[in-house]
């Protein structure tokens, strides 16, 4: 279990007065929750296992809102937690029990489009997929597209810098950026960057991307939109083994030709894949590929043509080449409904997001399968071939009290892992509570103490999203005391 | 300003040679091979650690798209291992000596540490966009990685992105791990010949507005006494090139006199000579400006610095990126300055005699909310202002 620095005593005693104040921060309906049954659901993420009421949260409406509460708790000292909307697989918005959690959902509006600029200036509420659903009518789309994307908020994405299927050609949230609006700890309120590229001086839009709550609290971004190609097509190619599978996406990305995505499934997550959505997934392969390209009906065919060719130099068990929008579709089908295809066979499982240089796949999936075998956890892999992000879905009992931790130890191999043939802990799910304690594995304590010190230069008190990315060891801040939140199943 | 000169042949030496330097309080000018000394302020330091000393290709895994080098690598040589591979620098960095008169090469970690980018920037991202890992040394000679060498990763502070564009004021890059892409088989170009510059940008607008994939989207304001000219690049594989150039053409017909320039080194050539900013026509003794604003107030930049009697200007980034040049004086620095204000973007200084460049801002001031983040970070880095004092801003 992940350990939690200890509540500060001073600030739950002040929780009316706090509460009080925050109220004055947000007037009007709605704006603070202090009640214990409302607090519920804000008392975890998408890493559930985890789960801790925050002392309150606030539900400010506007950036000067959003000072407000800044100032009300740096004034007496509270520990804030900034959340989109929670779908954090790393417990990034994993409350405290002294924390007050600063939520945006309620900042959703899209405040200017610009399609001559290719730019849209939104709140940090907003969704991803709405900004998609803003501008496609013009044929624009915001390119990073997680798998989350229905749920998840433009200002978690900055934060977590996510990532997606398409990023092979389009980027991650990083790529995709102009300008943030912000507010400090303090609660003052700063811009960086604009509405043009590349502003002039230290890069503080590309520092607070992916900073994870950890310097600022983000409330209006400023996103470059794209227009979108012409069209789009997928195939789907299924091997003998991992090695051949890793092989033919090294020959395609050899032969100059990178395709918008690159999605390689091992055996078990086809079989998983293939029972919940009848996708047509050959079931006696061991790896499969799902490629997509873009362009106009002739260059699709170009493309897709020039692949095929590629992969049939690899001995494969079947080439299916769509002919349509919706045979394209079903191909995806099976790989978007992975995650609840997984939530099928198992209702508990755990999702790794490590990445690795993409030579070394055929290696680490074997050697994750001999973990499968010796932690008796079953695992299906699901990989961004192209960039070398791999998802093991660990799958475990939460009945059974010994099997989260099992879960979470066999998880911490694999990241041990990547890092181990020169990969790291993460490419888009963020450190956040869990794989805090395994940074020391990526990093010398120096170089932790080096992004500790850029943490501090921001946030010298260490109140935001405190106990998130760095190890509490050796961290005056967060207090000495060990305090953990017991697991559901464990208690 | 050059002074003693040393460079370190390993890391090591490197990181000894800063560490005794900040024992001493004795400022460094941080540089590769010093080709781009002229840029923003000169550097108040009585000795140079240079890092041209540090070369070699240390990995290069062209399937996997990465490739590191040490940061004093010659930008050619990683140029030319790529191209073995049929890859390329995505960012397309320019070259040295068309813009600043310098007889060597650009090193990798000078041009990371610039954020310097080219035309293909609007479609492709910028030099630090590329940027998956460094090695660096911090201010007291410490010794520090970031990133890594794969193509994605959200593993803690990007500091990767903090040190590319600072200019060698938090640490001194060692060795740069880059994102690299198949270098595009074609390239063609769509010439529009337009009446003034707004329809120039409203052209490149349309261009990176369409479904063709422009990567490179330009404006030389004055062609040869022929008007305005926008220049849009597709790259591509060959058969793709041919379809969407055409196509484009076809599209912006309505907007000015089109052409196509289908010959792939005549293409090639044009962007190449729009990356050093060859149509800018800067003069020997010119400053010479660049500004950042988003693309349609590119022109109302260009009228106000011609107000001003800044004549000499060139558009990239689908009109974004104003190169500006002209004299090297206080008041056009003012002119220049107002006008990115203006139009809420960006200003640099990029050349400039030091009598200039030391007297005025090169770049604007930090928010300033940040003002005292900046000094913490400042002193968390490099807590002896030891590496290349004043060169972004007088006292920091
Ligand atoms: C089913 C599922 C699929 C997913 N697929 C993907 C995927 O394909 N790719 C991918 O990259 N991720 C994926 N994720 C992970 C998750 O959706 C992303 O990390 C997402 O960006 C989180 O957004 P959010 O709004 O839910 O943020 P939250 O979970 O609320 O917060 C994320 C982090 O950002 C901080 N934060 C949030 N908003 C702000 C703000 N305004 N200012 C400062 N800090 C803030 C929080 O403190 C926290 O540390 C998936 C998650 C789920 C549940």
């Amino acid at each position: 279990m992940i350990r939690l620095p200890d509540p500060k005593p001073e600030v739950l005693a002040r929780r009316e007065e706090i509460v009080s104040a925050l109220r004055r921060a947000v007037p009007g309906e709605g704006g603070v929750i202090s009640e214990p049954l409302r607090l519920k659901p804000y008392e975890t993420d998408g890493l559930s296992a985890y789960r801790q009421p925050p002392l309150a949260v606030a539900l400010p409406a506007s950036t000067e809102e959003v000072a407000a509460v800044l100032r009300v708790c740096h004034s007496i000292g509270v520990r804030v937690v900034p959340r989109g909307a929670g779908t954090s697989l790393s417990g990034g918005a994993l409350p405290l029990e002294d924390a007050v959690v600063v939520g945006l959902m309620r900042m959703n509006r899209v405040l200017e489009v610009d399609f001559d600029d290719r730019l849209a200036v939104v709140e940090a509420g907003v969704t991803n997929l709405a900004i998609t659903r803003e501008v496609e009518g013009e044929g624009f789309f915001y390119a990073p597209d997680p798998s989350s994307q229905l749920a998840c908020m433009i200002g978690g994405n900055v934060n977590m810098n996510s990532g997606g299927a398409h990023c092979l050609k389009y980027g991650v949230t990083a790529n995709n950026l102009l300008g943030l609006k912000a507010v400090t700890v303090e609660g003052e309120v700063f811009e960086v960057g604009g509405k043009h590229l590349d502003a002039a001086g230290y890069d503080w839009l590309g520092l607070l991307t992916g900073s994870e709550g950890q310097l600022a609290v983000i409330t209006e971004v400023t996103v470059r939109i794209l227009r979108g190609p012409e069209g789009a097509r997928a195939m789907l190619a299924a091997f003998k083994s991992n090695e051949i599978a890793g092989q033919a996406v090294d020959a395609i990305i050899g032969s100059g030709i990178i395709p918008v995505a690159l999605e390689f499934m091992d055996r078990p997550a086809i079989h998983a894949c293939e029972a919940f959505a009848n996708a047509g997934y050959p079931l006696d392969a061991e790896a499969m590929l799902i490629i997509e390209v873009e362009g106009s009906v002739a260059e699709q065919d170009m493309l897709l043509g020039r692949i095929k060719e590629i992969c049939e130099r690899f001995d494969p068990i079947s080439l299916k080449v769509a002919e349509t929008a919706e045979q394209s579709l079903a191909i995806w089908k099976g790989r978007k409904g992975a995650f609840g295809a997984v939530g099928r066979i198992s209702p508990d499982y755990l999702c790794m997001d490590g990445t690795i240089p993409t030579g070394e796949l055929p290696h680490v999936l074997r050697r994750i399968g001999e973990m499968s075998a010796e932690y008796g956890l079953q695992v299906a892999n699901i990989f961004h071939a192209g960039d070398g992000n791999l998802h093991p879905l660990i799958m475990f009992d939460a009945n059974d009290p010994t099997s989260f931790g099992k879960a979470e130890a066999f998880g911490a191999d694999i990241l041990k892992l990547c890092v181990e043939v020169g990969g790291c802990l993460t490419g888009e799910h963020g450190v956040g509570v869990e794989k805090r304690d395994l940074m020391g594995v990526q990093f010398t304590a120096g170089e932790l103490g080096i992004q500790r010190a850029v943490k501090s230069a921001f946030d010298p008190g260490w109140l935001l999203n405190p106990a998130k990315v760095f190890p509490l060891e050796g961290n005056a801040a967060l207090g000495p005391a060990p305090a953990s939140v017991p697991h559901p199943a464990a208690a | 300003m050059s002074g003693a000169t040393v460079a370190p042949a390993s890391e090591e030496e490197l990181a000894e040679a800063v560490a005794d330097a900040a024992r001493n309080g004795q400022p460094l000018t941080v540089e590769g091979n010093g080709t781009k000394r002229a840029m923003l302020r000169p550097v108040q330091a009585a000795r140079t650690l240079s890092t041209r000393n540090l070369t070699g290709i240390t990995l290069y895994k062209p399937q996997e798209l990465i490739l590191s080098a040490r940061a004093g690598t010659p930008l050619p040589e990683i140029e030319a291992a790529l191209a073995e591979r049929g890859q390329h620098i995505i960012a397309e960095p320019p070259e040295p000596g068309p813009l600043f008169g310098a007889r060597e090469p650009a090193t990798l970690g000078g041009v990371v540490a610039t954020n310097l980018s080219g035309p293909r920037r609007i479609s492709a991202g910028a030099m630090r966009d590329h940027v998956m890992g460094i090695r660096a040394v911090t201010g007291t000679g410490e010794v520090f990685r970031n990133g890594g060498r794969v193509l994605k990763n959200v593993t803690g502070l990007d500091l990767c992105k903090l040190l590319s564009g600072s200019h060698g004021t938090l640490g001194v890059l060692t060795e740069v791990t880059l994102k690299v892409l198949p270098a595009p088989e074609r390239s063609a170009t769509v010439a529009l010949r337009v009446l003034d510059l707004p329809a120039g940008v409203r052209a490149l607008s349309a261009g990176l507005g369409s479904p063709y994939g422009v990567s490179g989207a330009a404006l030389v304001p004055d062609d040869g006494g022929r008007g305005p000219l926008a220049l849009l690049r597709i790259e591509d594989f060959a058969e793709s090139v041919a379809y969407r150039a055409g196509r484009l053409r076809d599209e912006l017909a309505g907007m000015g006199e089109a052409s196509l320039v289908a010959d792939v080194d005549e293409s090639r050539g044009l962007w190449r000579r729009v990356r050093d900013a060859e149509p800018l026509g800067a003069e020997p003794g010119d400053a010479v400006w660049r500004v950042s604003v988003r693309p349609t107030a590119g022109p109302a930049v260009a009228r106000a610095v011609r107000a001003a009697g800044l004549a000499r200007l060139l558009f990239d980034w689908g009109g974004g990126l104003v190169w500006i040049a002209g004299p090297p004086t206080a008041e056009a620095h003012a002119a220049v300055v107002a006008a990115a204000r203006t139009e809420g973007g960006a200003f640099t200084l990029f050349r400039a005699p030091d009598s200039l460049r030391a007297a005025v801002s090169v770049l604007p001031e930090e928010p300033g909310p940040l003002a005292a983040i900046v000094r913490r970070v400042k002193a968390a880095l490099d807590p002896a202002g030891v590496l290349n004092p004043g060169r972004m801003r007088a006292g920091a």
